[in-house]
């Protein structure tokens, strides 16, 4: 499902980066650990090809997204892939509903209202549906960003520190909703993270050496 | 469902205040242009549409613009008299192809008395809404909005008054009496009332009746402009005559012999109307003015409003090519966000345009009675539109392309 090959990054002035082969099957997770500044984030975003990797080959879903054009990319991305960031970077102008719904809306997929309602179910936050982004709480802001991620039914989700920034408590609630979601949807989860409180919950685990 | 449309709404709603300046700012300004643009126009068709079939006005010497302002559009005063015998001398002239005699002085209410002849109605194919048509001396036909703002009625006996203001002093004759009311027109002669030049005459000569006794004598040759009278008398006078010309050459020689060779002007419409759109062109200009740089302020203004959010904005961009949004949508995005700005402004700039007519046409009594309407769309309102529309690409330009730019790995990973 993911598979990458001799893969280097550079960048511009410093050393290049040689990421380790390795391969992920459908509906495996991985955790992606190590210091700040060894390359899990510029790992994690040549894989969901938010960067262009500039030698080797990075399979996902049987593409290798090294090979496709600028915007051919950005569609492979909305249909197959699903993103959660550190901080939840989610649309301030619009609501909770209409963040989900730009999902869809943006991989050029039919939205569907039961699909955002479903989500929001499965994550505890119907009744937040119409709610502006600024009025969520820290912890129900991250669970909007993991319910927009999966809404599309993506392959391979993707998420950098996803609860570095939350207390025990959101922090479990959090990461046990992120896996419980991705394994019903069969999806592949790359977690890049140096969150100590993760190690026990995913046990396949590269560690990237600075 | 999100769509573009709802995405840039959104947006925009999100910043209301900033939103709403963007938008009164430019709507101001079309406000302004729109205001000019339908006044103009409908002032330059009046004017055109007064002016109809008359080549020439002769009157007495004075002031050009006066003469036209007296004689076509009815707003100034005469600039004095001319004999008759001299009006017929010129009458009989080889380029003269017709000539319509008018006598003023007098008015009803504040609405001008004109003895003329029916050629004169006819110029403005004129068209009876009840009643008959003026005949014998002291019968009069009113304009449409003479009946409608005086309310005036066939058959009503109506005591005028000297000069033109409702406070003039009432001629204590025998009252004229309506035959006719006239079908409105939306030109001048709606605010008109219609008589004999005789009518005009006999009302200003009862004060001096007492003096010298009328020795009433058939007319045996009459005269060609007020067949009541004998041809060469030298005593009766009217105010202008309007003159049609039989061939071009006239427009050269007849003006510079009529000024030159006697005791009357001879003041060309077309060229007298042109040089009052010059004095009124430069209040209008500093108006325009003013308006593109309200204009100009609010593209600022609205450049300024994009470009800054743009820094704020980094995420949400980063985070929708995450999503599978591609470098041109995030432009279409932007750009769509500046059109939607000066779209509004400009489509608030046409109502508020229009609405500011409209309560001209109420509140102003001149503004409904000179045909003045609210409800006419000129194309140019479409080319403001058009205008509008490439006035928010320009003002996002810059920020889309920055858009399109974005380092989606540098902002995600900042």
């Amino acid at each position: 499902m993911v598979e990458i090959k001799s893969v280097e990054y550079a960048y511009p002035g410093a050393k290049a980066i040689r990421f380790a082969d390795f391969k992920l099957a459908g509906g495996e997770h991985c955790l992606l650990l190590g210091e700040s500044g060894s390359g899990k984030t510029t790992l994690l975003h040549l894989l969901g090809g938010l960067l262009r990797s500039q030698q080797g080959t990075i399979r996902i879903h049987d593409t290798d997204i090294t090979q496709l054009s600028e915007s051919a990319l950005d569609h492979f991305r909305g249909k197959h892939l699903g993103f959660v960031f550190q901080r939840n970077h989610l649309l301030q102008a619009l609501s909770v509903r209409q963040n989900l719904l730009m999902a869809p809306f943006l991989a050029e997929l039919p939205q569907s209202e039961e699909r955002v309602n479903e989500v929001l179910d499965r994550l505890g936050l119907l009744n937040r549906k119409s709610a502006r982004v600024r009025e969520l709480s820290q912890g129900q802001a991250q669970r909007v960003a993991i319910a927009r991620a999966v809404v599309n039914k993506p392959d391979v989700i993707f998420a950098d520190e996803p609860t570095s920034a939350l207390d025990d408590k959101n922090c479990e609630r959090v990461s046990d909703l992120l896996l419980s979601v991705a394994s019903e949807q069969k999806a592949t989860l790359v977690v890049a993270t140096h969150d100590q409180r993760l190690k026990a919950k995913i046990t396949r685990q590269m560690v990237l050496l600075a | 469902m999100m769509n573009l449309i709802t995405l840039v709404w959104s947006y925009l709603k999100a910043k209301p205040l900033n939103t709403f300046l963007n938008v009164l700012l430019l709507g101001l300004g079309i406000a302004v242009i729109t205001v000019l643009l339908v006044f103009n126009q409908q002032f330059q068709e009046k004017i055109k549409d007064n002016v109809r079939g008359i080549d020439l006005v002769v009157g007495a010497k004075g002031s050009p613009l006066q003469l036209i302002l007296c004689s076509i559009f009815h707003v100034d005063f005469p600039t004095g008299n001319i004999k008759l015998n001299e009006a017929e001398q010129l009458a009989k002239n080889r380029l003269v192809k017709s000539v319509i005699p008018l006598a003023l002085g007098d008015s009803y209410q504040g609405y001008r008395i004109v003895g003329t002849n029916r050629a004169y109605t006819d110029l403005y194919e004129a068209d009876l809404q009840e009643g008959k048509w003026w005949e014998k001396d002291m019968e009069v036909v009113a304009g449409a909005n003479v009946a409608a703002f005086a309310r005036v009625k066939v058959g009503d006996r109506l005591v005028s008054q000297h000069g033109l203001g409702a406070d003039g002093h009432a001629h204590d004759q025998e009252p004229m009496v309506c035959t006719g009311v006239l079908k409105k027109t939306n030109s001048v002669i709606d605010n008109l009332l219609f008589t004999n030049v005789g009518t005009v005459w006999a009302v200003h000569e009862e004060h001096e009746e007492d003096e010298h006794e009328h020795d009433e004598q058939p007319v045996q040759h009459p005269s060609p402009i007020v067949p009541t009278v004998n041809a060469g008398d030298s005593v009766k006078e009217i105010t202008s005559l309007l003159v049609e010309f039989r061939n071009p050459m006239a427009a050269i020689q007849l003006p510079r012999y009529i000024n030159a060779q006697t005791n009357m002007q001879a003041a060309s419409p077309a060229f007298e109307t042109a040089r009052l759109f010059s004095i009124l062109g430069v209040g209008a200009d500093v108006l325009m003015g003013f308006a593109y740089v309200l204009i100009f302020i609010s593209a600022l203004s609205i450049f300024l409003a994009l470009y800054n959010s743009l820094k704020e904005r980094q995420y949400d961009l980063a985070i929708m090519r995450s999503m599978g949004a591609s470098r041109s949508r995030l432009f279409v995005t932007m750009l769509a966000e500046g059109i939607a700005m000066t779209l509004m402004g400009s489509v608030l700039g046409l109502a508020m345009g229009h609405g500011v007519l409209v309560l001209f046409t109420w509140w102003v009594k001149e503004g409904s009675q000179t045909g003045f309407t609210a409800y006419v769309f000129y194309t140019s309102e479409l080319w403001i539109l058009a205008g509008s529309l490439l006035l928010g690409i320009v003002c996002s330009l810059v920020p889309a392309v920055q858009a399109y730019r974005t380092d989606i790995h540098k902002v995600l990973a900042g």
